[in-house]
């Protein structure tokens, strides 16, 4: 599918969705609220069939957190970005862990170095640092007076 | 004869002379520089990489480097069988207990390579990162430290031609550790 019908496509779905094109994917904003049952109709409503969830970010823009999913069908071959702008005080979003299985490690990989809680996550706990690290490494603010030689 | 420099000659040339006698000859030598040719030739790596190093170092064991010509081949999967661990990679926090375990876990006599810039002092992690161990010697003492991001084969071998030499000078391990040559 092309980048213009599946804009009339997310359009449908997701009636006065914020699309930002000019760039080789289509990217759409939603509201963390939006997000579950918007990621339910990508991955199963025929025409959009995104079965592969092959890459989630989060970034730390300093005002707010964003989450970022990169959608793939192997069935139609396009290819969407999803972005979702979080409070960077009480970072919450839906998992869709139980769309994509490989979202559960890449959201507590993000949840570890972020904090982002993810919700109804099946399994949030630390991934990279250890169970009883403290703060979020990724943060441009984060801190670490004992391991961090600040340049 | 010919010439052979002093730092060839040092690792491999056999310790003594040989005292001629009636059909044949004794060779006299020294049992502790004989023990000490036989480690320095025969050193064990353990396989060890936790980043790029490591594939610097898998190239220094393969056909075009060869570091079985100066007695490395056996790399060994288990630290109780290996007398040399080359620090080839970063080390993180995480892996320091683990490096640790493993060099505890190693027969005397026993010696450390650090090679390249994150096993000497962090390298390029040395700033603002708040995983990465600035050094490996803050969790085992190294021999042989090794410049380069990653250093090249030869630097290795190099190294460990110098770690030879150190074993066949017959320092002690406390002498090795502290020798700054």
């Amino acid at each position: 599918m092309t980048n213009e019908s599946l804009t009339i496509q997310i359009n449908d779905c997701l009636p006065g969705a914020v699309i930002e094109s000019g760039t080789e994917w289509l990217t759409v904003l939603v509201s963390p609220s939006a997000w579950k049952p918007f990621a339910s109709q990508l991955r199963y409503s025929p025409l959009l069939e995104f079965d592969f969830l092959f890459c989630v970010t989060g970034i730390d823009w300093k005002t707010h957190l964003s989450i970022v999913y990169h959608l793939r069908s192997t069935v139609h071959h396009h290819t969407l970005v999803v972005k979702s702008l979080l409070d960077r005080e009480n970072p919450e979003i839906q998992t869709v862990a139980d769309i994509w299985r490989t979202a559960e490690f890449h959201e507590r990989e993000i949840y570890d170095l972020l904090g982002v809680n993810f919700l109804y996550h099946p399994d949030l706990r630390r991934l990279f640092m250890t169970d009883d690290h403290t703060g979020w490494p990724l943060r441009k603010d984060y801190e670490d007076p004992v391991n961090m030689i600040r340049l | 004869m010919p010439d052979i420099p002093d730092y060839i000659n040092a690792a491999t040339n056999f310790p003594g002379t040989v005292h001629p006698t009636a059909g044949g000859g004794i060779v006299i030598s020294k049992l502790d520089e004989v023990i000490n040719w036989a480690r320095s030739n025969s050193l064990w790596p353990l396989v060890f990489g936790t980043s790029c190093c490591a594939i610097e170092m898998m190239s220094t064991a393969a056909p075009k480097y060869d570091w079985s010509r100066f007695g490395f081949e056996v790399a060994r999967a288990t630290p109780r069988q290996a007398d040399v661990i080359i620090i080839a990679g970063t080390i993180v926090n995480k892996m320091a207990p683990v490096l640790k375990r493993l060099y505890d876990q190693m027969a005397d006599p026993k010696y450390v390579i650090a090679m390249g810039a994150c096993a000497t002092s962090g390298g390029p992690f040395f700033y603002n990162t708040y995983s990465v161990v600035k050094g490996a010697d803050h969790i085992i003492p190294v021999d042989v430290y090794i410049a380069g991001c990653p250093p090249r084969p030869e630097a290795l071998l190099h190294a460990l031609i110098t770690l030879q030499q150190k074993i066949t000078r017959g320092d002690t391990r406390e002498q090795i550790k502290t020798d700054k040559s």
